[in-house]
């Protein structure tokens, strides 16, 4: 007897995703070009987080037409993202065969204060998260996948960066905690125990760790694979640089071979601009994604 | 023995690990001369056009194609069952065309059809544990090619000479008794190779 959305079917999909770019598409033609650059996935959506940003209001689901027609477009898998709690858009997602959703900060949350229940899913979900005890409340809702938050929209790697070291640095710390230990820092921290326990008998994470928000170059890929990232998810970076196919292509690369420093200099040679940055200071706290969800 | 993982994307580091569970050494392959050092390749699961286009970009295509050619053995998994194939159903090309099958891309479906069985597999376990995602299968197999697995009437496993393949990944299971059977036709293959 066979069995579907099972854990194992649902965290080995990010497993096999391992090593990749996930890119963030709007329409058929940059599917198209981000399957062709070696994208292992692309996310549907109707804007990239730096239009939504400047654009402001509510974010919402994109409009199934676009899911669609990316859908159509490739074969590689589709992602497509969801308001954080919103049951509705995310059965909707699953009932048009999205392959995995983002539980996703970069939309307007419709719950502030609960997320969705994802073990009730056939589909697989990915959350953002910020340090561990963030990843671990959402793989106890039963997140498949996680991508460490940064600041989405900004092509400012610093966030990536500080939520990627907390994550790693806190694994380390629970590797030498001794049980005692562990039950206070899930205390303090709102963490699972059960997770705890299992992270310091791994020495890792139970799923998949992505980076995400503020990738803008091959170097930025290449810095967060350094620092543990499972793969990285590219949003506004490529097709807001002068030249997508080719820092599509370049990321791709840097991902894979994040260590070939002579290699990354070819790639970054010549490439145009990447897109605009925005320095952290500049942002109100209502403008912060990575705070909308706890 | 050493024996390598194709280590452009997917789940490489798994397949090292069962590698070393069967007690010999595992080699992350991310450049051609590495093929050089290995007795047997296993081309891991991920998405077979990543692994495509970052095989062309480092001159890695002949390289795999006269791995092969050599008699070394190869084990694809999933992705790596595309990559060997001949024949892609509805593709125009294929990519090493080292075993003469034709394949179907995600052929079981998306990733909300994607399940797990307990499989009979000849000759190697009467019920191995195998996850399927967004598999393909096989449609066609030429008559020197043994079918070690099906299900539902779809070929999901299959060996050609030197060449394993599985529609499914033993890469997410602990059970380490196909990566054994891919181990003892290196053995054997180290054997002929040296004779």
């Amino acid at each position: 007897m066979s069995n579907v959305g099972t854990s194992r079917v649902k965290r080995g999909m990010a497993e096999m995703q391992k090593g990749g770019v996930i890119m963030d598409v709007v329409n058929a033609e940059q599917a198209k070009i981000a399957e062709e650059a070696g994208a292992v996935a692309v996310m549907a959506l109707e804007r990239v987080p730096s239009d939504i940003r400047a654009a402001g209001g509510v974010a919402r689901m994109a409009d199934p037409t676009v899911t669609e027609e990316v859908l159509n477009a490739v074969s590689i898998p589709v992602m497509a993202k969801a308001r954080i709690g919103h049951i509705v858009e995310a059965r909707v997602l699953e009932a048009m065969g999205a392959d995995y959703i983002d539980e996703s900060e970069v939309l307007t949350p419709a719950d502030d204060i609960y997320h969705i229940d994802k073990n009730d899913f056939t589909v697989p979900f990915v959350c953002g998260c910020r340090n561990l005890g963030e990843a671990l409340r959402r793989i106890g809702e039963g997140a498949s996948m996680l991508r460490t938050k940064g600041e989405p929209g900004t092509g400012n790697i610093v966030e990536a960066v500080r939520h990627m070291r907390e994550v790693q640095s806190e694994i380390r710390h629970i590797q030498n905690m001794q049980k005692d230990e562990i039950m206070v820092y899930a205390k303090q921290t709102g963490s699972p125990y059960e997770l705890l326990l299992e992270i310091k008998e791994l020495g890792r994470l139970p799923v998949v760790n992505f980076a995400a928000g503020g990738i803008a170059t091959p170097s930025d890929a290449a810095l967060m694979m350094e620092l543990g990232a499972d793969g990285v998810f590219v949003g506004s970076g490529i097709f807001k640089s002068d030249n997508p196919q080719k820092f599509a292509r370049s990321i791709v690369e840097a991902t894979t071979h994040y260590q070939d420093y002579e290699l990354i200099a070819k790639l970054s040679k010549g490439l145009g601009t990447a897109m605009p940055g925005i320095e952290m200071a500049s942002l109100t706290d209502h403008d912060r994604m990575q705070d909308r969800s706890e | 023995m050493k024996i390598g993982v194709l280590g452009l994307q997917g789940a490489i580091i798994e397949h090292a690990r069962t590698i070393e569970a069967c007690g010999q050494e595992a080699v992350i392959v991310k450049r051609k001369e590495q093929l050089d050092d290995i007795d047997g390749l296993i081309l891991p699961g991920g998405e077979s056009t990543t692994m495509r286009r970052l095989i062309d970009r480092y001159e890695f295509f002949d390289a795999l194609v006269d791995f092969g050619k050599s008699g070394k053995p190869i084990f694809g998994t999933c992705a790596g069952l595309i990559l060997l194939a001949t024949d892609i159903d509805g593709q125009d090309d294929a990519h090493l065309k080292l075993m003469d099958m034709k394949v179907s891309r995600n052929a079981f479906g998306r990733q909300r059809e994607s399940f797990e069985v307990a499989l009979e597999m000849k000759g190697v376990a009467p019920d191995f544990e195998a996850v399927f995602i967004r598999a393909p299968y096989i449609l066609e197999v030429k008559e020197n090619t043994e079918v070690i697995a099906s299900y539902n009437d779809k070929i999901v496993a299959a060996r050609q000479d030197h060449y394993l393949v599985t529609a499914f990944h033993p890469e997410l299971t602990d059970d380490h008794r196909l990566v054994q059977y891919f181990v003892e036709m290196v053995k054997e293959s180290r054997k002929k190779l040296a004779s």
